[in-house]
């Protein structure tokens, strides 16, 4: 498993565009397809909101890292922040039918990685840290161009 | 950032633009609400956004909610493919009316 970036960021909502940004860019690196590019870029903000949010609750002086590794034709996502932690257990996707403003981070991270988990503590007593580690298999540009001709391809004989 | 607004038939069209992210929903939310609790009928126009996430989403679920209990109009209209991504991901594209032009609305 090789690392490929790391960046800290301050727990604000003005830091989300650059965020987003630099995650494109790591993306558009490791020759990600455009689909590939738009999936991480809304999880690691999602997540990142996330912790914004429920985990700092809009204190703005707090400390988000965001760790980018790849694995095998893997990239994976690591965002770490050092807020009280949290009961892994009640962070879920809730029932989408129920109509009604927020919780849909969680669902729209799972829809769009391939892995996601969510681990808390890094074992010290002050029970502080909470680590979500996302996976996504990468297609590279090339390979989804030449699927994507297939696909045309074959609709064309049909 | 206040939004360009213009109107059609009954309705106030808000225009939004750029990315809404957590940074800019209140604001969106602030403004949709502003109109609605106008008592007007209201479009919300994504054609111009290039990046709406799930905050930008609730702004507009809230908007939907705060018009159903008035029983006046909302609607999206010429939602963008990067909008459209994130209302399927919330499966909300079959709960919010949406027109791809002022023409559809007759």
């Amino acid at each position: 498993m090789q690392k490929l970036e790391r960046i800290h960021l301050l727990s604000r909502t003005d830091m989300l565009k650059p965020l987003r940004l630099f995650v494109r860019n790591v993306a558009v690196k490791q020759n990600c397809c455009k689909d590939n590019v738009e999936c991480l870029v809304m999880a690691v903000n999602e997540a990142c909101m996330n912790v914004i949010q429920h985990a700092y609750k809009y204190r703005d002086d707090e400390e988000i890292i965001v760790e980018f590794w790849e694995d095998n034709k893997e990239l994976i996502i690591k965002v770490i922040d050092n807020a009280q932690s949290a009961d892994t257990g009640d962070i879920k996707s809730r029932d989408l039918d129920d109509v009604r403003p927020g919780g849909l981070g969680v669902h729209i991270i799972q829809q769009v990685m391939d892995c996601v988990e969510y681990k808390s503590g890094d074992g010290s007593a002050d029970g502080k840290g909470n680590l979500l580690e996302m996976r996504k298999q990468i297609t590279s540009e090339k390979k989804s161009e030449n699927e994507n001709n297939a696909v045309v391809n074959n609709a064309e004989k049909e | 950032m206040n939004y360009p607004v213009s109107q059609y038939q009954s309705f106030n069209i808000i225009q939004l633009s750029g990315e809404i992210d957590l940074n800019e929903s209140p604001n969106v939310r602030k403004q949709i609400l502003s109109y609605i609790n106008n008592n007007n009928d209201t479009l919300i126009d994504l054609s111009a956004v290039e990046y709406i996430d799930s905050s930008g989403v609730a702004s507009l679920v809230e908007g939907l909610q705060v018009a159903r209990s008035k029983e006046i109009k909302f609607a999206l209209l010429g939602v963008s493919d990067a909008a459209m991504q994130v209302l399927k991901l919330a499966r909300l594209d079959t709960v919010f009316s949406i027109y791809k032009s002022l023409d559809d609305i007759g």
